[in-house]
């Protein structure tokens, strides 16, 4: 069968001048406007962008599979040469999933739960090329291996519900490239993902590039992704591309200011929130029917012209000395290179006194097993081991971030300081009381209202059904013990703190932004002056520069309140930003504890060392080691006897990782790793993010 | 800190965001077909006595299975409503009836007993539209609170209310009104018992089910870590949550009802005769449907069009919600 | 999966065994009462005394209960007072008439509400999905009263072209075949069959339709759905092989319910037409307190029902593979 438009050389995908828009009984909604791009051929570009820049409704128009009032409003989408709009529905539908294909989030939700994978693999030979059965199976099973999936005889046979998330995003890369596409479209494939996994991913998709020869437009919010993977880069805002370059040109010299702006909202590993402060991008993104004249960035912009830029619509401009990269702005040659404030911003003293203590904590949960094979091993009960023997400390105003993946036990952690659940054994040691084995219901007042928490998803945090002030009111009345009119001042003045207007009141959850609804749910969670608050992954669901918005607001009334703040993440730039001390944990261990510097820098304990390797990092200056761990997380009902990283493990120094568990080793005052390995030969290690030397200086 | 007064600016007023929210209903045209025939026949059934032109359980002027529209004349000494017919009834001066006295007609005709059926069907919709909610809200009053408990709790308490759920859900509904009417006295009370008996495991089912859902939220969550009992989380977080489709099931479930109290009165099972009901007014309509198929057919027509007017109701409601 | 059956069936035995309790509490706790029932309000209380003494009413409750569940098992279901026969003779045939109307009833519900459902579900929103959703909420707006009446005075009364009732006057719909009983067809009955499975599938295939309709919908948004059509499928495979099947996992679960809806269903239209069926039974049982005919009627109701269940909730863990294979 012949291939679209064989031995064509010129670009792969063009987008000429490119406007979609969504129809709705109000008016038609612009989504994209004026959207240019070249691609050719093994080349990879990446569209970087937050929530609502279009750059999903781009790779939707390019598969033309825009709903029911999405329609393409102008230009074109031009594939090897050839204007898409002249196809017919038949040569559409025959160019999917043969020349053009298309990876997207949530594995999970992608492919069919009732078919099994190796059926859904197959349809695409075999209905673009017609091949037989033997030979689709053949085919599959060999991408399977191409994609690095263990068992590949096992995996067709079984049904996505029974491989794990990283395999299934595996098996749908696998299926988008078997009938090799010459255009391949990612949007956020990674997003769902741990992050060793996402690493994993993220390096495989690179390579089936080089190999294939594909082109790849690779979506995502995450900049430091892009820099790893892709060779070109194109900056969306609101619908319109505001900078267009090859990686390095952009990286290096940012030109447009929201890309400066996004830049200096990300937290990198290499700083802390001292040398380099996050700065938030003020204001909000403009509704697509309220876009501002003119630049769309205008009224956020810090170096707008009243004149200039609110006038005419902007085009494209070249950077002159660079050819291939633009800008929508028309003072880019004005605009220098941001300079971030280092060193002037003055750390707050932490307390010498441990607030919180935990010692030799340990939560299992029982599983009652009531299948045949336990029944006739005679023991009924099985033990989750969510937490082992976690001891940790942290003293007032302090920062200390819990680090690690699904499955790790940090959730469960939180549970159990916050009385959802009791510790098994151990304590837990909150305000002189051992608070471990108390319940929340059993709890006094004053110990619930000083240990509070802040949720991750926004969405949820809020009851839809009531009122903001409604919300805070109950807060403040069960905590603080204030009544009438002193309740409502309270809640204005929590209101005001997190910086949110007063006739937010009456608003109700569904008429805030996730930002504005995390703030609220931070406003509840200082409602009652708490001593310690735990974060769980507080910012993950939020865009980046309102993360950063949201992160500095945390930390000035941490400062203000000099509570001590436990920060659930798995985001280590973010940790390395935020916390005075790390504690890393693996499979309901805490293999790793130290300062900040102490766990970011040499000795690591192998796992450390992955994850950071997996990070992706939006600075070109750095240079990083790169380790991919093998297999899947192990079971938490079956973990692995001796160390439990064992079988991942990078640097496994032989038979005692599997069957000692590994002792706690002091490498300095404080820091604490949980290996085998002799600590001088870990010190050697060389450091996984490495500062490289600059030809020319960034200033 | 410095002293400072924030002024909260005053908020729109209870009922005017009440009517805003009425006012949704009118984006739906399948929610306001169903609103407007709900509204007919509760219109009807609150002016009732001023509407119907006779007495729906009288027969002693009106003659057996007249013909809809009819006119009825009757002689001086009849006694109409209670007194002689000169004094409520119009005299007639010429034409056919002359001498005689108009005492209004019978629009949609008599039954076998002579009772005018226009009259029975306005006071059977006052019955219908008396029972039908009143049980339908004893439902939800058993059933909210069981299923949010159940839900909740999960554990010991889910598995004994589930399994009485189950229990009494595992008769098929007939079988189960008749089993109980057929062992209790006759009479309105025993109809609302048997139907709160029979509908309140519908509905623990749908509050538990969602409850189920609700209680994964994180503002749940919240609200456990603050240490807040039981009965707050379920009413105050759980429930409020859960009344978009508890509403559109109340409307689905208020059709059902009627039905089920017509059905009843259609078995012979239901309230005492004679009062107006329009399943029994069909059942004694059955017999002369060959000649008098009017008998029969209104009630059907009334019925249908408010059972109608239910579930389209419920559709837009349920439009609505999806749509917010 | 063999574990979760096992379980199923325990639950539906501790459910049947409630369920009896429940019944036997209600109709036979009191021994007067049911001696009044079976002797009639007129007689004696001698009458009832010996009555209840020979039949074992003076033991007490619980033994009475081992016994009247033993009876159960063994087949013998009293007699009626108001047939004159023993219960055994009259329930069995009765319990046939109504389940021909129900295959009847399925047969032609099965095929027309999968299809609607599945073209309204599939084209959400359109004109299409329009109607046959405003068709389906009509149609259960009716309930049966109300239509077998309507039905009855256009069918008879207007055009004459069926029968008022349905006496089987012709004979047994079913008769035997080379002596095989129940198989050959009595096409004589057929007319008599027409007016009260129409009225049963009236009211019975909207609900069926809508909840088909709104599981394809939910198919249709989801994720796979996207995937299989930017994988360039052919939009017939993309329905057939993707769509439907999980599609039509839950309307496959409620159609085995429907035979719960059917058995109750049925009262009203076989009173109706004077169908000789197991309603029908069971209505006349009431209004005349014949208290046996009422508990073995109940029993074998609340058997049917609980075993559609089971199966019910069987059929969709082992069709879901999520739920199969964990």
């Amino acid at each position: 069968m012949a291939r679209f438009q064989e031995g064509w050389t010129g670009p792969v995908l063009e987008c000429r001048d490119l406007s979609i828009s969504y129809m709705t009984r109000a008016a038609d909604i612009p989504a994209v406007v004026d959207f240019n791009l070249k691609l050719t051929r093994g080349e990879t570009v990446g569209l970087v962008g937050e929530s609502g820049c279009g750059k999903t409704t781009v790779a939707m128009a390019i598969m033309r599979y825009l709903g029911h009032n999405g329609r393409i409003a102008g230009g074109q989408i031009i594939y090897k040469g050839v204007d898409m709009a002249t196809l017919s529905h038949e040569q559409i539908r025959q160019l999917r999933g043969s020349e053009i294909a298309m990876v997207y989030q949530e594995p999970m939700a992608a492919l069919n739960p009732s078919m099994k994978c190796g059926k859904q693999l197959m349809e695409v030979p075999i209905f673009h090329e017609g091949v037989s059965e033997k030979e689709a199976w053949d085919r599959s099973v060999a991408l399977l291996h191409d994609v690095k999936l263990p068992d590949p005889e096992r995996v067709m046979n079984s049904f996505p519900h029974q491989i794990s998330g990283g395999q299934q995003q595996r098996v749908v890369i696998a299926m988008a490239l078997l009938s090799r596409p010459s255009l391949l479209l990612l949007d956020e494939p990674t997003t769902a993902l741990d992050v060793t996994v996402e690493a994993g991913i993220v390096e495989l998709i690179a390579e089936l590039a080089r190999k294939l020869d594909t082109s790849m437009m690779y979506i995502s919010h995450n900049l430091g992704l892009i820099l790893e993977t892709c060779d070109r880069i194109c900056v969306m805002y609101s619908g319109e591309a505001v900078e267009e370059g090859t990686v390095e040109e952009v990286f290096d010299q940012m030109r447009h200011p929201y890309t400066q702006g996004l830049f200096g909202a990300i937290p990198l590993p290499t700083a802390d929130k001292n040398a380099r402060p996050l700065t938030a991008i003020r204001g909000q993104l403009p509704l697509p029917h309220e876009r501002p004249p003119g630049c769309n960035f205008g009224p956020r912009c810090d170096h707008f012209q009243k004149g200039r830029c609110d006038g005419q619509a902007i085009p494209m401009l070249p950077v002159t000395g660079e050819p291939g990269h633009e800008v929508r702005c028309v003072r880019w040659n004005e605009i220098g290179q941001p300079v971030y404030a280092g060193g002037t911003r003055k750390s707050w003293e932490i307390g010498t006194e441990p607030v919180l203590t935990v010692d030799r904590m340990k939560k299992y949960y029982e599983l009652r097993d009531s299948s045949l094979a336990a029944m006739v091993r005679g023991r009924r009960n099985r033990y989750v081991k969510a937490n082992e023997k976690i001891s940790f400390m942290a003293r007032a105003a302090e920062t200390v971030a819990i680090v690690g993946e699904s499955g790790c036990g940090k959730s469960t952690f939180a549970k159990v300081l916050m009385g959802l659940e009791t510790a098994t054994e151990g304590r837990v040691e909150f305000r002189g009381k051992d608070i471990g084995a108390v319940p929340v219901q059993k709890r006094k007042r004053e110990d619930v209202r000083a240990m509070q928490m802040i949720f991750q998803n926004p969405f949820d945090t809020l009851n839809p059904s009531h009122t903001v002030g409604g919300q805070l009111s109950r807060v403040i009345r069960k905590f603080g013990g204030v009544q009438g009119d002193e309740v409502r001042r309270r809640v204005l003045e929590l209101l005001d703190i997190v910086k949110l207007p007063a006739d937010f009141y009456y608003r109700r959850p569904r008429q805030l932004s996730g930002g504005q609804k995390q703030r609220v749910g931070i406003a509840r969670a200082f409602a009652g002056n708490p001593t310690v608050v735990v974060a769980d992954e507080p910012v993950s669901a939020l865009d980046v520069s309102v993360a950063a918005a949201v992160t500095g607001l945390l930390m000035e009334i941490q400062r203000t309140y000099r509570t001590t703040l436990l920060f659930i993440s798995h985001d280590l730039s973010l940790v390395r930003y935020l916390a005075d001390r790390v504690v890393v944990m693996y499979l309901g261990h805490i293999v790793e504890q130290g300062t900040t510097d102490e766990v970011f820098s040499p000795p690591y304990h192998p796992y450390t060392e992955a994850l950071l390797s997996a990070v992706p990092i939006a600075d070109t200056s750095i240079e990083k080691k790169r380790i991919i761990l093998e297999g899947n997380l192990p079971s938490v009902i079956n973990p692995p006897k001796g160390c439990p990283f064992h079988t991942r493990c990078q640097r496994k120094i032989g038979e005692i990782c599997e069957t000692e568990p590994p002792p706690e080793v002091e490498a300095s005052p404080g820091h604490m790793i949980l290996c085998h390995i002799p600590i001088e030969a870990l010190r050697a290690v060389e450091p996984v993010i490495v500062q490289k030397e600059k030809a020319t200086a960034a200033e | 800190m410095a002293e400072t007064t924030i002024v909260l600016p005053p908020r729109i007023g209870f009922l005017t965001r009440f009517w805003r929210k009425v006012a949704l209903l009118r984006e739906s045209k399948v929610g306001m077909i169903g609103a407007a025939l709900v509204g007919f026949w509760v219109f009807c059934a609150i002016f009732a006595p001023l509407l119907s032109p006779f007495d729906p359980n009288n027969d002693n002027f009106t003659p057996v299975h007249a013909v809809p529209g009819a006119e009825i004349y009757v002689d001086a000494g009849v006694i109409v409503r209670g007194v002689p017919a000169p004094e409520t009834c119009e005299l007639v001066e010429e034409g056919e009836q002359a001498g005689r006295y108009y005492c209004g007609t019978v629009w949609l005709g008599t039954d076998k007993n002579g009772r005018d059926i226009l009259s029975r069907i306005l006071w059977g919709a006052q019955r219908v539209l008396i029972y039908a909610p009143i049980a339908t809200l004893c439902a939800y009053l058993v059933g909210i609170p069981m299923g949010l408990l159940a839900g909740y709790l999960r554990g010991r308490v889910d598995d004994i209310l589930s399994f009485v759920a189950n229990v009494i859900l595992s008769f098929p509904v007939m079988v189960l009104y008749v089993l109980i009417i057929a062992t209790m006295p006759k009479g309105g009370f025993t109809v609302i018992a048997a139907v709160v008996f029979a509908s309140s495991p519908g509905v623990f089912r749908i509050v538990r089910g969602l409850t189920l859902d609700l209680r994964t939220r994180e503002y749940v969550y919240a609200a456990e870590t603050r240490g807040e009992s039981i009965w707050y989380i379920i009413l105050v977080e759980i429930l409020p949550n859960a009344r978009g489709p508890l509403i559109v099931d109340a409307m689905l479930r208020l059709g059902y009802v009627t039905i089920t109290i017509g059905t009843l009165g259609f078995l012979g099972l239901g309230l005492p005769p004679p009062d107006a009901d329009w399943g029994q007014m069909i059942a004694s309509g059955r017999e002369a449907l060959q000649e008098h198929a009017n008998v029969a057919l209104f009630p059907c027509l009334a019925i249908s069009s408010l059972v109608l007017g239910f579930n389209l109701l419920a559709d837009g409601l349920r439009e609505i919600s999806l749509r917010d | 999966m063999l574990i979760f059956i096992v379980r199923r069936l325990g639950s539906m035995l501790l459910v049947m065994i409630a369920v009896s309790l429940l019944i036997f509490i209600v109709l036979e706790a009191q021994p007067g009462q049911v001696a009044t029932k079976v002797l009639g309000p007129y007689s004696s209380q001698e009458q009832r005394d010996i009555w209840m003494e020979k039949n074992g009413y003076s033991r007490p409750i619980h033994e009475r209960y081992v016994t009247w569940i033993g009876n159960f098992f063994t087949g013998d279901l009293g007699k009626s007072t108001r047939f004159k026969q023993p219960v055994n003779d009259i329930l069995w045939p009765r319990l046939g008439n109504t389940a021909l109307l129900a295959l009847l009833t399925m047969m032609l519900v099965v095929p027309i509400s999968l299809t609607l459902g599945v073209l309204a579900g599939m084209r959400e929103g359109s004109s299409t999905d329009r109607s046959i959703s405003f068709l389906s909420i009509f149609t259960t707006s009716v309930p049966e009263m109300a239509s077998a009446p309507m039905l009855a005075a256009v069918f008879l009364s207007l055009l004459g072209w069926l029968p008022g009732t349905s006496g089987f006057s012709y004979g047994h719909p079913l008769q035997s075949l080379d002596g095989f009983p129940w198989i050959g067809i009595n096409w004589q009955t057929v007319p008599e069959l027409v007016m009260p499975v129409l009225v049963l599938v009236l009211y019975d295939f909207g609900y069926v339709t809508r909840m088909t309709r709104a599981s394809m919908a939910e198919v249709m948004q989801t994720h796979y759905i996207r995937t299989a059509v930017l994988k360039g499928l052919p939009y017939k495979r993309v329905i057939v092989k993707h769509a439907l099947r999980n599609a039509l996992i839950a309307p496959f679960t409620i159609i085995m319910l429907q035979i719960n809806w059917l058995l109750s269903g049925v009262i009203v239209t076989e009173y109706f037409f004077a169908y000789k069926g197991f309603g029908a039974l069971l209505l006349e049982a009431a209004l005349n307190q014949d208290i046996f005919v009422i508990e073995a009627c109940a029993m074998v109701a609340v058997f049917v029902s609980v075993t559609t269940q089971t199966l019910s909730d069987v059929a969709y863990t082992y069709l879901n593979p999520r739920i199969r294979f964990s």
